[in-house]
């Protein structure tokens, strides 16, 4: 019992600690990929006697800044739900993490220990609760700030994140009907499979179409550019228009954490998770007949840096994604989501039944 | 709002999305192979970003480039200035202010006792150049970075400007 409740927090600490330096270092990581990109250098200046270290001191900086700011909270914003909203969006996009796994079974002296927090079996829909819940935190930022802009960022929030989230949950069900799980753990495990022999079973393979709509889904949940609406920082500021300090912080923070949560749910779904191909307890077997064997450890190692690749390839491309396009216009973002994605994913759950019939 | 001069497949974003992404992630990694040539001190024949970061690195400037501006000086050190009063005259900014008086050497007849120039009023159209008749005053030093805290500290007197490089930094 108390072992148990150790490797759970062991777990837990391990998760948030990768979680968060990587959120931190997104900020750093978005202003020099967005400079590298338009061929500019970005952000170097704040150093530490006189060490700039490619930039790395400004996360930092920031982060003091926020800190230090005062916390001004408007005379009439209703004030228990104005300083409700930033913890609520960070806790429960943070809480979504909890069903990710990262590695398959690790053994240690007969002790088998999923590399997983809870290995929950409705583990997809328990992600998309959570990130159904963060909304609930940027409406009630939007309300309780008593700013027009704030409310028009927060409704602005709500109707996108509603059509949005349709189509998020409608784009995974080809999946889940292809590997026959809700649990994301078996859905990892059953992307090992080979199909005829030689390609792995990854999702991207089997629901390329569900790939495309579940990625612009997701883009569409963590509020970044093409979809930047309730933010809309040219025109209305949007929902986060009354805080300062670490309140803004978090909610930046959120934006981040939730596209790491967005990379991850993709690497999990589309690209294997912790998979890698041809990897698997005993070490590596090639469709040739060559073997490699590994140790258990190494193979644990492995499977737990390919998740990390994974995820780490994802923000990139995520960030690429926002430094490239022009946003939307809100009545093209509706059309998109319901006259263009919303048939596009009911088509693609048809379409996937009517395979699993013929040919399974 | 008019769709009509989209195609179907402009309309569907995808490939449009798809050519945006693969430019910039081709500006991306070729930045990135610079960068990383430059870290490990290989020399690259184009730089990884058009910034030119000032304060250390400076932009050259042209030739006909019109800066902040010098007395010239006879052999004996003194301003060829005959204090005319032509620069003062053509000013459009009305930014010089000279005060005459006679020289001891009757072939010279006048020298500036006094030569200022507001440089925070000057907007540096080289007619004082153009117009003086002893190549008395030239704008070819090389220097921009004339900042004050105060006004005061934007006028240059006669001594300044014939011994700029004690006041000002050459760019």
């Amino acid at each position: 019992m108390f072992i148990e409740l150790f490797l759970a927090s062991l777990k837990i600490i391990f998760i948030l600690f990768i979680v968060l330096s990587i959120a931190g270092l997104l900020g750093w990581v978005e202003r020099k990929q967005s400079a590298v990109m338009q061929d500019r250098i970005g952000a170097n200046r704040a150093d530490i006697f006189g060490f700039r270290v490619i930039g790395l001191f400004h996360p930092l900086a920031d982060a003091i800044k926020l800190i230090t700011k005062e916390d001004f909270i408007p005379p009439f914003a209703e004030r228990g739900l104005h300083t409700l909203a930033p913890f609520m969006t960070l806790f429960f996009s943070l809480v979504a993490f909890a069903v990710l796994p990262f590695g398959s079974e690790l053994y240690i002296k007969g002790r088998e220990i999923p590399l997983q927090i809870v290995n929950l079996d409705i583990g997809i829909l328990y992600i998309f609760a959570m990130m159904s819940l963060v909304v609930f935190g940027v409406l009630i930022a939007g309300t309780a700030s008593k700013n027009n802009y704030a409310f028009l960022g927060g409704i602005r929030s709500a109707s996108q994140m509603i059509s949005y989230e349709i189509i998020l949950g409608s784009s995974i069900i080809g999946v889940i009907m292809a590997y026959g799980s809700l649990n994301l753990m078996e859905i990892v495990e059953k992307q090992g499979d080979l199909l005829w022999g030689m390609i792995p079973k990854w999702g991207i393979i089997l629901q390329p179409l569900g790939f495309l709509l579940f990625m612009t889904a997701v883009i569409a949940e963590t509020k970044r550019i093409p979809f930047d609406l309730p933010e809309g920082e040219s025109e209305i500021i949007g929902y986060h228009i009354e805080y300062s300090g670490m309140k803004f912080g978090m909610f930046m923070m959120t934006d981040f954490v939730e596209t790491i949560m967005a990379a991850g749910v993709l690497a999990t779904l589309f690209f294997g998770g912790w998979q890698i191909p041809f990897l698997f307890k005993e070490g590596f077997l090639f469709p040739m007949g060559i073997t490699v064997k590994l140790p258990h450890l190494i193979v644990i190692l492995l499977q737990f840096l390919s998740f990390l690749i994974k995820v780490l390839f994802f923000c990139w491309v995520l960030m690429l994604i926002r430094w490239t396009l022009p946003r939307f216009r809100y009545d093209q973002v509706m059309r998109l989501g319901w006259k263009f994605m919303l048939p596009l994913s009911l088509a693609n759950i048809l379409i996937t039944g009517i395979i699993i019939i013929l040919f399974i | 709002m008019n769709n009509d001069s989209l195609s179907f497949w402009e309309r569907l974003y995808i490939k449009e999305v798809l050519k945006g992404l693969i430019l910039t992630s081709k500006h991306f990694f070729r930045n990135m192979k610079v960068h990383i040539l430059n870290l490990f001190g290989t020399k690259t024949e184009r730089k990884g970003a058009v910034t030119i970061q000032y304060p250390e690195e400076k932009k050259s400037l042209s030739t006909r480039h019109r800066n902040l501006h010098r007395l010239t000086v006879r052999e004996d050190g003194s301003p060829r200035c005959v204090a005319c009063m032509m620069c003062e005259t053509i000013c459009p900014a009305k930014c010089i202010y000279i005060v005459a008086g006679e020289h001891p050497d009757p072939n010279i007849e006048k020298y500036p006792v006094s030569f200022d120039i507001d440089l925070g009023i000057c907007v540096y159209c080289g007619f004082c150049v153009e117009a003086c008749p002893e190549d008395a005053i030239r704008m070819d030093t090389r220097m921009l970075e004339i900042a004050s805290y105060s006004r005061e500290g934007m006028k240059y007197n006669k001594e300044m400007l014939m011994d700029h490089n004690k006041y000002c930094k050459k760019v």
